[in-house]
């Protein structure tokens, strides 16, 4: 894996199924009606990556977009 | 069957449903063949067609793969979820029946947001400890006994009495809800009678509440549903708060004693699963995910209100929708070795809890309760197995979990 991951979560695929804050609670935050967001501008610190790859794999809306930058 | 079943004289009101003998084109959710094991015909009718259709409930379809069940899911056009159980009959259509997962665009979206804030993980965590509590005053009560049945014993209260006490309702009222419960999922499949007495007197029990807390407010989710605005900042209907409370009694209760039953049936029969995880806590969440695919108990229903193609099947007005989640989760398309169950299973976006926007909206709570019964049974009785002398019975219908759950500990 080359360059930096960023994670973003399409506001309106998300149905706050609340899997990526349980699996990579360090990239996602979640509003007061429990639908998610990216933390900050989405930047995935390093280590993180498997974590973000695995928030994308477990969403059941296909909400949560990794773009390898 | 449950333990407070209704008396049987008023049980069968329609006639008996002949077995199924082409499930392919006559299928029944009720056929006891279902009711005990329906994984393998949910593979053979998804291998011959991913969307089948039966007369019987007067005209239903049935998708089993997950793109189909998605699609349908998804499309809030063709499908209403004006009625969402598959029944002999069609009850007439109730305005506030039980927003919002009797909802459609536009009411859904406003009916749902004010239900979500109580119910985010947050608000769960804070909820964590007395559903702790509850776990392990249930096994105060029977670990001297060397077994019991954990359905009727365990799985079964733990949901109701942790919705009660959101609610702010008595948890000893909870019986009563498990009776209500059984009546309208269960019986009223088939005998329209039993489902109107139940939801009759479920709406006359918080109609009482409503009241009280119009004198008195508190400060528990009833009181929450009474305060909150609709969009243009009138309060609610009552019959809408009615309407709510009922979706949270009915969705919140069978389905997570189902969920949290299924998995101690699993660990009872499968040693390695049950040592593996009492050795690594930190595999519980993938393991509740895995649980909550391989045997997601909720199927709901649609019904069809314009003509449309699923999965090169027409579907036709008039029909119902049986929304099978629990087959979508089975399908090899998207899980591979569907049929088993591997509790670290890394890719596992299941539909246990639905898909778009009639996501479950108590899908936090049902994760945190099992996560918590499935524990603190594991701390205190991690050697455990099903009674070979004992019979483990499931409900039947709509939603699927055992009722009947012999277990033998040490």
């Amino acid at each position: 894996m080359s360059g930096k991951l960023r994670v973003r979560v399409d506001q309106d695929k998300c149905q706050g199924h609340a899997r990526c804050k349980q699996l990579a609670p360090e990239l996602f935050d979640l509003d007061e009606y429990g639908n998610a967001h990216e933390h900050g501008d989405g930047t995935v610190p390093a280590g993180l990556e498997d974590k973000a790859w695995l928030a994308k794999s477990n969403c059941p809306e296909i909400a949560i977009e990794v773009i390898e930058e | 069957m449950s333990d407070s079943a209704p008396t049987t004289q008023d049980e069968r009101v329609l006639p008996e449903h002949p077995p199924v003998t082409d499930w392919l084109h006559d299928f029944d959710h009720t056929d006891p063949r279902w009711t005990d094991n329906p994984f393998p015909i949910w593979d053979d009718i998804r291998s011959a067609s991913p969307v089948v259709h039966t007369k019987r409930f007067q005209g239903c379809y049935l998708p089993t793969s997950y793109e189909a069940v998605k699609q349908i899911a998804h499309d809030t056009e063709h499908f209403s979820s004006r009625r969402v159980v598959v029944r002999d009959e069609r009850p007439e259509v109730q305005r506030n029946a039980a927003p919002p997962i009797t909802s459609d665009p536009p009411e859904h979206k406003p009916a749902k947001q004010l239900l979500l804030p109580p119910f985010t993980p947050d608000a769960m965590k804070r909820l964590e400890p007395r559903v702790r509590a509850i776990c392990n005053e249930l096994i105060d009560e029977f670990i001297a006994d060397g077994g019991c049945d954990a359905a009727a014993r365990y799985t079964k209260h733990i949901p109701v009495r942790a919705i009660c006490h959101m609610l702010g309702i008595p948890e000893k009222d909870g019986d009563l809800f498990v009776r209500w419960i059984h009546m309208i999922l269960e019986l009223g499949i088939k005998n329209e009678v039993m489902l109107k007495q139940a939801v009759g007197e479920m709406t006359e029990y918080f109609a009482g509440h409503i009241e009280a807390r119009k004198q008195r407010p508190t400060d528990d989710l009833i009181s929450t549903l009474m305060n909150a605005k609709d969009k243009s900042g009138q309060p609610l209907e009552d019959s809408h708060v009615l309407g709510s409370l009922r979706l949270l009694l009915i969705a919140g209760i069978d389905t997570t004693w189902s969920a949290i039953g299924a998995s101690l049936w699993h660990l009872a029969k499968t040693p390695a699963d049950r040592e593996r995880l009492v050795k690594e806590p930190r595999l519980m969440p993938a393991a509740v995910e895995e649980l909550l695919r391989a045997y997601s108990p909720v199927t709901m229903a649609r019904e069809v209100m314009k003509e449309t193609t699923i999965a090169g099947c027409p579907m036709k007005p008039g029909n119902m929708v049986l929304l099978s989640f629990p087959a979508a989760n089975r399908d090899p398309a998207v899980f591979p070795d569907a049929d088993k169950v591997m509790i670290d299973r890394q890719n596992n976006p299941h539909a246990a809890f639905g898909l778009g926007i009639h996501r479950c909206v108590g899908s936090n709570l049902a994760r945190m309760e099992m996560t918590v019964a499935l524990e603190e049974w594991l701390k205190r009785i991690p050697d455990f197995r099903l009674d070979p002398a004992g019979r483990v019975a499931w409900s039947e219908g709509t939603v699927r979990g055992p009722r009947q759950l012999p277990i033998l500990f040490g």
